[in-house]
């Protein structure tokens, strides 16, 4: 699901596609593809395992990944694309996924993603978001008894009340979700 | 056998009530267990898989002298809801007959929610420890594994599945036996089961519910479906959505290993078979099997053409055998009662039972087991308790969505039709996984089927042109509608493309895409002309208005 952004590697802002990799997270992506036995099947289960590495999956991983695997890079960059999980940019530090799922929908999951935004001061599905949060949507969390549902840095969030406009922006505001200046535990938050 | 225990807790612990604190309130009950001491100290607290009312977690089941949990209906069981971690101390007290401060939340067993229903695939959801191998034992599981191996050849297997007339549960209802020869009669060679647990339907999570809390159910089902087509491989497809159920369901293979049930020589037969658990990374066309197939090979999940079906050029080449995870789960009962037992269930076409997702504008969500042939008005209205705060004689429902994004909109007025493949097909809709998805008076068709038509432009892989650009025309056809100002020449356009993708796309999710468009132009059409600039154009006024609605 959606993993909390590894330790290493909250970056501010954006950092360059190119930067050098961390010797030591290269090691540990050789050391994981060695236990898959190299083998080109487990491909999916590398790139989730890279992405848990560094929150996302940088081009010098997905090159790596292609020559230790023996698959061209077209390949890799192929199935690394056409995965929705997969990250091919650097994630924001926070991130929040609004499930649009049919019984979400019902339940003013559209309405709730609307009001993220007004709040946040971003779009849906904006990877980069304002800088420190990423609002993103999801087709369905199976949490269906529970809708509306949210899910804020890996948490998921259940029963958002859309019929109290204000017990909502309480609710809110306890997860964090508050636009870029106030954001008081926001630690890389715009000034 | 486990020794009796006269009180018993049993927490819900799979992923609905664990977003609501079920972990913890299953804490601060161990240590109100401790601080209390005296007669509380008797009573067993045991995490358990999904106790059905997602919708008031996290739940609790007490059970009183109801021996070994094996049946807890045989003592008396009561269940609470929606309790707070601060609430454990009054809980305890009212097992231990101390006090009932907790009355408020206790439901009622005799709710139709809970009496209404049977559990056949469920039967061990909620009553063992989803992540105890042992308690797993204790109930049960294996036993039919075992006892096939020793005693009984794979075609009398094959024989017990036929006899049973399951079909698939995935969806498309392919009778299983039928699959299963299919694949057992290939040429001599290797063969594969896979799971196909990417359930991606919005709106369900019934195989959710069965990894997270019998997890080795499913994993005898597939034993047992190995066995009887010849397979010593397998995987189980499970969506990178499902945390919970990829941990419980490694935890669970884990431990089957270790117990022998699972490699080489199992139970002491010369039957092998290695098990593993491969991740999705979010993609619903993976749901379709020749998708799903690439996807496991770590490929992009994109569909091919059948024939050749997977049953006879699956994985790597091999004959494969997919089923869902329904399906699966359902074996060892089949087994174990007997094939005619479960034909017994059900209707002539459509034997046993089915798991729905209850959820949308309804008071009870959660999940619901029942046998096929149950009205829709039974399980949305008396078991789903209709659209809170509303009444009439459709309790406030306007339609019940069935079968997520390949499936269709059934109108109130169509409630009295029996769930089962057929009747839902001749309505337009489908059964699909099993999720129903309730809707209120106030819920724009055109809408719905505009957030189902933007679920497939966004899950479309891209193969094929029908689905690729198809869906992305309805859609922005659909927001004419929607935003109110499309012409009658786009009703017909809508229609006419509708019909073009589904025969032309190549695989189910482009085929069945239109469906949620079609059937709420079928029931609903005055909706659509409405949206229209000048509805007054539409001749004859009221030749579309089919059976309106009238309280």
């Amino acid at each position: 699901m959606i993993a909390p952004p590894s330790a290493q590697s909250p970056p501010s802002a954006p950092s360059p596609p190119q930067a050098e990799l961390p010797a030591q997270a290269v090691e540990r992506t050789t050391r994981l593809i060695r236990q898959h036995r190299g083998r080109a099947d487990a491909l999916i289960e590398v790139l989730h395992q890279v992405q848990e590495l560094y929150g996302y999956l940088p081009p010098g991983a997905l090159a790596q990944v292609a020559r230790e695997l023996k698959l061209p890079l077209s390949r890799v960059h192929g199935v690394a694309s056409f995965y929705h999980l997969f990250r091919l940019e650097a994630p924001t530090a926070h991130r929040c996924a609004v499930c649009l799922g049919t019984a979400c929908f019902v339940k003013g999951g559209g309405e709730l993603a609307a009001r993220i935004e007004q709040r946040l001061g971003l779009r849906l599905d904006d990877a980069a978001g304002n800088g420190t949060w990423a609002l993103e949507h999801v087709s369905c969390l199976g949490a269906c008894g529970q809708a509306p549902v949210l899910v804020v840095d890996g948490r998921l969030e259940p029963r958002l009340p859309m019929d109290d406009p204000e017990a909502l922006d309480r609710r809110l505001s306890a997860l964090g979700l508050t636009a870029g200046a106030d954001a008081a535990d926001a630690p890389g938050g715009a000034s | 056998m486990a020794s009796p225990t006269p009180l018993q807790l049993r927490c819900c612990a799979a992923s609905g009530c664990r977003s609501a604190g079920s972990e913890a309130l299953q804490a601060a009950l161990l240590a109100a267990r401790d601080q209390l001491g005296g007669a509380a100290e008797a009573v067993t607290i045991k995490p358990v898989g999904c106790l059905r009312l997602c919708g008031r977690g996290p739940l609790v089941a007490l059970d009183r002298s109801g021996g070994d949990g094996q049946e807890p209906s045989a003592g008396s069981t009561e269940l609470y809801a929606e309790l707070t971690p601060e609430q454990a101390p009054a809980l305890l007290a009212a097992a231990t007959g101390l006090g009932d401060e907790l009355a408020a939340q206790r439901l009622d067993p005799a709710h139709p929610f809970f009496a209404l229903q049977k559990a056949v695939v469920l039967e061990g959801c909620g009553v063992v420890n989803p992540e105890s191998i042992d308690d797993a034992l204790a109930h049960g599981s294996y036993a039919q594994l075992k006892r096939v191996l020793l005693e009984c050849t794979p075609e009398q297997v094959r024989d017990q599945v036929k006899r049973s007339g399951l079909r698939g549960r995935g969806g498309a209802g392919y009778p299983t036996g039928l699959k299963w020869d299919t694949v057992a009669l290939q040429p001599p060679g290797p063969r594969t089961v896979v799971c196909n647990a990417d359930e991606g339907d919005p709106g369900a999570f019934m195989d959710r519910s069965v990894l997270e809390s019998d997890p080795h159910r499913l994993i005898e089902g597939m034993a047992i479906a190995a066995y009887a087509v010849g397979a010593d491989q397998g995987y189980v497809y499970v969506r990178a959505e499902y945390p919970l159920a990829i941990e419980r369901l490694r935890l669970a293979l884990k431990q089957a290993r270790a117990k022998g049930l699972l490699g080489a020589g199992i139970a002491g037969s010369s039957f092998n078979l290695r098990l593993e658990v491969r991740v999705g990374a979010g993609a619903y066309v993976c749901g379709e099997e020749t998708a799903l197939l690439a996807s496991i090979q770590g490929q992009r999940g994109t569909p091919r053409p059948r024939p050749p079906f997977p049953a006879q050029v699956g994985l790597w080449g091999a004959p494969t055998l997919i089923n869902n995870v329904e399906t699966l789960a359902s074996i060892p009962v089949i087994l174990r009662e007997g094939g005619d037992w479960y034909a017994a269930i059900g209707t002539e076409g459509s034997k046993g039972t089915k798991v729905f997702a209850l959820s949308g504008a309804v008071a009870n969500t959660g999940l619901v087991e029942v046998p096929m042939g149950t009205s829709l008005r039974t399980v949305v209205q008396t078991i789903g308790g209709g659209v809170p705060g509303a009444d009439g004689p459709n309790g406030g429902v306007k339609a019940v969505q069935t079968g997520g994004p390949s499936g269709g909109c059934i109108p109130a007025h169509l409630l009295d039709t029996p769930v089962d493949y057929e009747s839902l097909r001749d309505l337009g809709s489908m059964m699909g996984s099993g999720g129903l998805v309730v809707m209120g008076e106030t819920t724009s068709m055109p809408e719905v089927a505009r957030h189902f038509m933007r679920f497939s432009v966004n899950e479309s892989c891209g193969k094929c042109v029908p689905c690729r650009a198809g869906t992305v025309q309805l859609a922005q056809m659909l927001d004419r509608f929607v935003e109110r100002r499309a012409s009658l020449a786009d009703l017909e356009r809508l229609e006419a493309l509708c019909r073009m993708v589904g025969a032309t796309s190549l695989c189910g999710l482009g085929q069945a895409a239109p469906n949620p468009v079609l059937s709420t132009l079928r029931y609903f059409r005055q909706e659509y002309q409405a949206a229209c600039r000048e509805p007054g154009q539409c001749e004859p006024p009221d030749a579309c208005l089919l059976q309106e609605v009238t309280p």
